[in-house]
């Protein structure tokens, strides 16, 4: 029962000359918050994005709850709407509004029907603090409520997992808070989650284990409190240095 | 001047200008469409037929398109439309007007899709829509928005381009009878100007509209 919600082995990716995942093995159990971690260019927006492959790898395989990422097609629609993804950019549908966003993939990905997927989604905009905006346009929120709803948009299809490819970077300060509160929130819920971020601060509260990498390798994997104050290699050692002198 | 009225039926080739155009309008927009998904479709094969298509269309003169349709598709090929010769030529006039224009609608979409962040087709690739439903709900809406603009000079220009179906229709529409009033009564400028009138009034507020659309329209980001 208890096989891995995650399981990625022997990925490798390469952009044109340049090797960017090599060797990756990671596996991700039900219900832990893993954290990337690592200097930019390291390759951990692209594993992110391979997980549900907005990005191709040439070999290994990913397995998401026991079923292997497919190629294309119906079936990896299917199964990225298992797998709910946070963007940098937030990503909302400019031309919906802030409902619509919520229960666009319900309805035509699920079925689901208008009235019942709105009152779901009346109650993740109430739960990430945005019910009383539902009417607006996304260019009418701040960048922090507009991550906050691309949160409630992914949890509206009930994922397995959720992916956050940095998703605080875009942020002014004074909202990085708010998104990292709800993030806190869900993880506190049980959700599996995959987050791509610089935040030690939420790394240290909510996540369960630090997955750092370098030059598309996995260096180092270790709980938050054990890899920030005793990192193990030298790469991290150095990384940590340079990010927590200021 | 007024003899040119109670002779001619000018309104009624003004009336024929207006059909040729929403009809034509209508395919084009509905062509143009189709081969814009075509181009950027993540077939290669699909894209290569679209961009053949516009490449080929594009750059074949109408009146060749319009001449090749009677001369070469009915009298050779005996495609027929219509028994009647002029519900023949009206139709393949339609037809013709739609083909050609739809190569500059596909362009003026993928324009439109241009403006698009390629983040918008992730995300909704992320929530598990397929190709078909983020193009429908995510992508074209916001590519039309995006093309308003060029979508209406292309319909301008379809609209004066009616004209060159002239060459099948005959003077069934208002170049045509023109053509028929200038060589039967002498050449006029009053006359001139009454069908060049005719033409304002038809883009004139088309272009009015446009503009005002577009910046209603326009998607927020």
């Amino acid at each position: 029962m208890s096989e891995p919600l995650v399981v990625l082995k022997d990925v490798n990716k390469h952009f044109g000359d340049l090797h960017v995942l090599k060797d990756i093995n990671v596996t991700v159990e039900r219900g832990e918050v893993v954290i990337l971690i690592g200097p930019s260019g390291s390759g951990k927006s692209t594993l992110c994005r391979t997980i549900n492959r907005l990005e191709t790898f040439e070999s290994g395989s990913i397995t998401i709850d026991g079923k292997e990422l497919p190629e294309e097609g119906k079936e990896l629609a299917a199964l990225r709407s298992d797998v709910g993804m946070v963007f940098q950019s937030f990503n909302l549908f400019a031309h919906k509004t802030i409902l619509e966003n919520v229960t666009l993939g319900p309805m035509k990905v699920r079925g689901i029907k208008k009235a019942e997927a709105e009152k779901r989604a009346m109650e993740l905009l109430e739960r990430v603090g945005i019910a009383h905006q539902a009417h607006k346009y996304p260019a009418q929120l701040s960048g922090g409520q507009q991550q906050r709803v691309a949160i409630a948009r992914s949890l509206a299809m009930d994922p397995k997992v959720m992916l956050f490819d940095e998703p605080t970077s875009a942020l002014d300060p004074e909202m990085i808070t708010e998104v990292l509160d709800v993030m806190v929130q869900l993880a506190k819920s049980g959700m599996t989650m995959i987050v791509v971020t610089h935040e030690m601060g939420f790394a240290r509260k909510a996540a369960d284990r630090v997955v750092f990498l370098s030059d598309g390798e996995v260096h180092e994997q270790a709980t938050p409190e054990e890899f920030f104050t005793h990192p193990k290699s030298d790469r991290a050692k150095d990384f940590l240095g340079k990010i927590l002198t200021h | 001047m007024g003899d040119f009225f109670s002779n001619y039926d000018i309104l009624g080739a003004f009336w024929v200008t207006v059909q040729l155009s929403v009809l034509s309008a209508i395919g084009a927009l509905v062509i143009g469409t189709v081969v814009a998904v075509l181009r950027i479709s993540p077939v290669g094969v699909l894209r290569l037929i679209g961009s053949l298509y516009v490449n080929l269309i594009r750059n074949t003169p109408l009146t060749l398109l319009m001449v090749s349709s009677i001369l070469g598709l009915t009298f050779i090929l005996g495609l027929q439309i219509s028994e009647q010769n002029t519900r023949n030529a009206y139709w393949w006039a339609v037809i013709m007007l739609s083909v050609y224009h739809a190569a500059f609608v596909c362009e003026a979409i993928r324009s439109g899709v241009n403006t698009i962040p390629a983040g918008q087709a992730e995300a909704a690739r992320s929530i598990g829509l397929t190709f078909g439903q983020s193009m429908r709900e995510v992508l074209l809406p916001q590519a039309f928005r995006g093309a308003i603009a060029p979508l209406g000079s292309t319909l301008i220009a379809l609209i004066k381009n009616t004209t060159v179906a002239a060459v099948i229709l005959g003077t069934a529409e208002a170049a045509g009878l023109l053509a028929q009033i200038t060589e039967n009564e002498g050449a006029s400028l009053p006359l001139f100007f009454v069908f060049a009138l005719g033409f304002v009034v038809l883009t004139l507020p088309i272009g009015i509209g446009i503009t005002n659309l577009s910046r209603r329209l326009a998607v927020k980001r």
